[in-house]
């Protein structure tokens, strides 16, 4: 029996307060994910169920009990007090997918920090914005790392502290430099939790739009309420459940549902820190006995990709229950899991915004491949008019997905930036940014983003951060990104430039151009393809037409070219 | 061959490797993490224009990228 028994019976009379009393929380009193997510579940009487199993690219295998993740995000949290690390200071995170990644998180949680994870491949540019703007007081990283941050200290007076969780003992440290090594501290077993309220901040996680820098979703500890039941209830996490979320925690999936859905549940969960790989995928839910997995589209496309054969080397009975998130999941991947595994991966639809999921498909319930599936109970979410932001009153109609404002995990607001937060906001409706349809079942069906920004392997880039990089190359004299379909990754980035005089398109200069980008950026940024040509197409005005050159990547009809220049 | 595996050790080094790690010709580059999926394109960008080679995009498989020594076998079935 699956946790959310009948969705149709759930949604009526459906109350948040079905989680609040699960968590023990009621309105006004302390209430914080760190805890929630270590100290509570050893008061339940799980201190010695295993918490997490993690693996390194070697094979290396490190566990921690429930009461493991209690002491030892303890003695992180009392390491950043005794730095003088205060409530609310945002500390990075800015590692691999180590456990001191997964420990550190509630650690800072705890005493009253605010976690900001940031992918561990950004390059010191991307890197750098995001501090900049959160105005970072502390990073915690690895040694291998700490490079790119050195890199932009000097531009960060704000920045107190650089911690590094593997410094090697023989080479001294620079300027605000400190190494702390958690396996060796001394466990601090009482920790006095920071005071934290619904509305304390919690978390900040970068998001790219079209234009401007990146955005930083400001979370608060309330958000806990979403996702503990959504990964209850989709997720079906259950006691019993070995749950591997293949997520990073530099992106939202990564912390919702690979941090604080999976311990607040009280599950064991897995990890794996090494790069793609379907055999090592295979081995890796074969060994640990995975009953639960949430993955996400591009790496079930790798899957397909490699075929079936591997499938058959290793015993995948475990697996009981499969969801998928980031991108839209293809009605052929849902029906290729279906035949392989025997389950369906289960499409999944939210964003960093939103904190928790928002639509989906439920265990239990009909499944239509290719669908989104139906909101969350408690989620009020339509599709209306791009023009009048009214709910359609028909189905069928393509339009803008609206989700009524109030769900706990709501981002409260982009920091720093609450001009752009209220732009969001349209005739009473959240806007995430995408659209979609809904049939006469109720099920959304999604049909693309209503912006620029590129979804690629589920992460988006945004091209106006792309074409300012490529602008500071020496060869490029303007640029246009856009995204171009691909099989694995749905999209990736590629970017049409014009050169300087002087400088000649090569396949050598193709190469400079894209691995600059990937080192200032990050790997996702990095044009997979590049194409030189003589000049953009522009507006008599001036402005890029970079809907014309997406046009010809997708085979789509080109449109309205009245404004053309030289038309 | 092991000029070849020179040539793309000391590229991977220079491209991929932030600090002071250590790199063999069995390194597992891709599920090591050293070289992640998005980056593979540049690194197969690189040996095709090296080598004047072009390597197909079914044989350009996290598993034929993952150490100087594999890479080295798959560019050898592509030079002439």
């Amino acid at each position: 029996m699956s946790n959310i028994g009948s969705y149709d019976e759930r949604i009526k009379d459906f109350s948040w307060s079905i989680s609040e009393k699960e968590l023990d929380y009621q309105e006004g009193i302390i209430i914080n994910i760190g805890w929630h997510c270590s100290d509570r579940i050893c008061l339940m009487g799980k201190a010695e169920k295993p918490a997490l199993i993690w693996e390194g690219s070697t094979g290396n295998e490190k566990r921690y009990t429930y009461n493991d993740l209690r002491l030892n995000s303890n003695t992180i949290g009392q390491f950043l007090r005794n730095l003088g690390v205060k409530p609310e200071d945002r500390v990075c995170l800015f590692m691999d997918k180590i456990p001191e990644l997964y420990i550190g998180f509630l650690g800072i949680l705890k005493m009253g920090g605010i976690a900001q994870p940031l992918f561990s491949a950004f390059g010191d540019e991307s890197l750098f914005v995001r501090l900049d703007n959160a105005q970072t007081t502390a990073i915690i990283t690895q040694k291998k790392h700490a490079p790119k941050v050195r890199k932009i200290m000097d531009k960060m007076p704000y920045l107190k502290h650089l911690i590094i969780v593997d410094a090697d003992p023989a080479k001294p440290l620079g300027d605000r430099e400190i190494a702390f090594d958690l396996e060796k501290a001394e466990k601090v077993d009482k920790f006095e939790i920071h005071p934290t309220k619904a509305e304390s901040p919690s978390v900040l996680h970068y998001t790219s739009g079209t234009t401007g820098q990146p955005k930083g979703v400001k979370h608060v500890h309330y958000s806990l309420i979403s996702q503990y039941l959504t990964s209850k209830w989709v997720l079906d996490l259950q006691d019993s459940d070995i749950y591997w979320c293949t997520a990073d925690p530099g992106w939202v999936t990564g912390t919702s549902y690979g941090i604080i859905g999976a311990f607040s549940n009280g599950v064991t969960q897995c990890v794996l820190d090494a790069g793609f790989s379907a055999d090592n995928w295979y081995r890796f839910i074969e060994k640990h006995k995975i009953s639960m997995w949430y993955s996400a589209p591009t790496a079930i496309r790798s899957l397909m990709k490699a075929g079936e054969e591997v499938i058959k080397k290793y015993d995948l009975s475990t697996l009981r229950h499969l969801a998928s998130v980031g991108e839209p999941l293809n009605s052929e991947a849902v029906i290729w899991s279906e035949r392989v595994f025997g389950k369906p991966f289960l499409d999944t639809y939210w964003q960093t915004e939103t904190g928790s999921i928002m639509i989906t498909n439920y265990p239990g319930m009909k499944i239509k491949p290719g669908s989104m599936g139906k909101p969350f109970p408690g989620i009020t979410a339509t599709v209306i008019h791009p023009e009048t932001f009214e709910p359609f009153t028909e189905t069928g109609k393509i339009g803008l997905i609206a989700i009524k404002p109030g769900w706990p995990s709501m981002m409260r607001t982009y920091w720093r930036n609450e001009e752009t937060y209220q732009k969001k906001f349209q005739n009473g409706w959240y806007l995430p940014g995408d659209r979609s349809s809904i049939d006469n079942e109720g099920y959304f069906w999604f049909v693309g983003r209503d912006d620029d920004v590129i979804n690629t392997g589920g992460h988006l880039v945004s091209p106006f951060e792309v074409e300012s990089a490529l602008l500071e190359h020496p060869a490029v004299a303007e640029s246009a990104v856009v995204a171009k379909p691909d099989f694995v990754n749905m999209e990736v980035v590629k970017a049409f430039v014009t050169l300087k005089p002087g400088f000649t398109g090569s396949k050598d200069l193709d190469l400079d151009i894209m691995n600059f980008v990937r080192k200032k950026l990050s790997p996702l940024a990095m044009p997979q393809e590049i194409e030189f040509i003589e000049t953009l197409p522009k507006t008599r005005s001036g402005k890029i037409m970079r809907r014309i050159l997406h046009a010809k990547e997708w085979g789509e009809e080109i449109g309205d070219t009245s404004t053309l220049e030289n038309d | 061959m092991e000029e070849m595996q020179e040539i793309i050790k000391a590229y991977v080094i220079k491209e991929y490797v932030e600090d002071d790690t250590e790199l063999t010709n069995d390194t597992p580059l891709i599920s090591g993490g050293i070289v992640d999926s998005f980056s593979m394109v540049s690194l197969k960008r690189f040996l095709e224009n090296k080598y004047k080679i072009s390597i197909p995009d079914d044989k350009a498989t996290p598993e034929a990228f993952d150490s100087v020594n594999k890479i080295c076998l798959l560019v050898k079935e592509y030079v002439k």
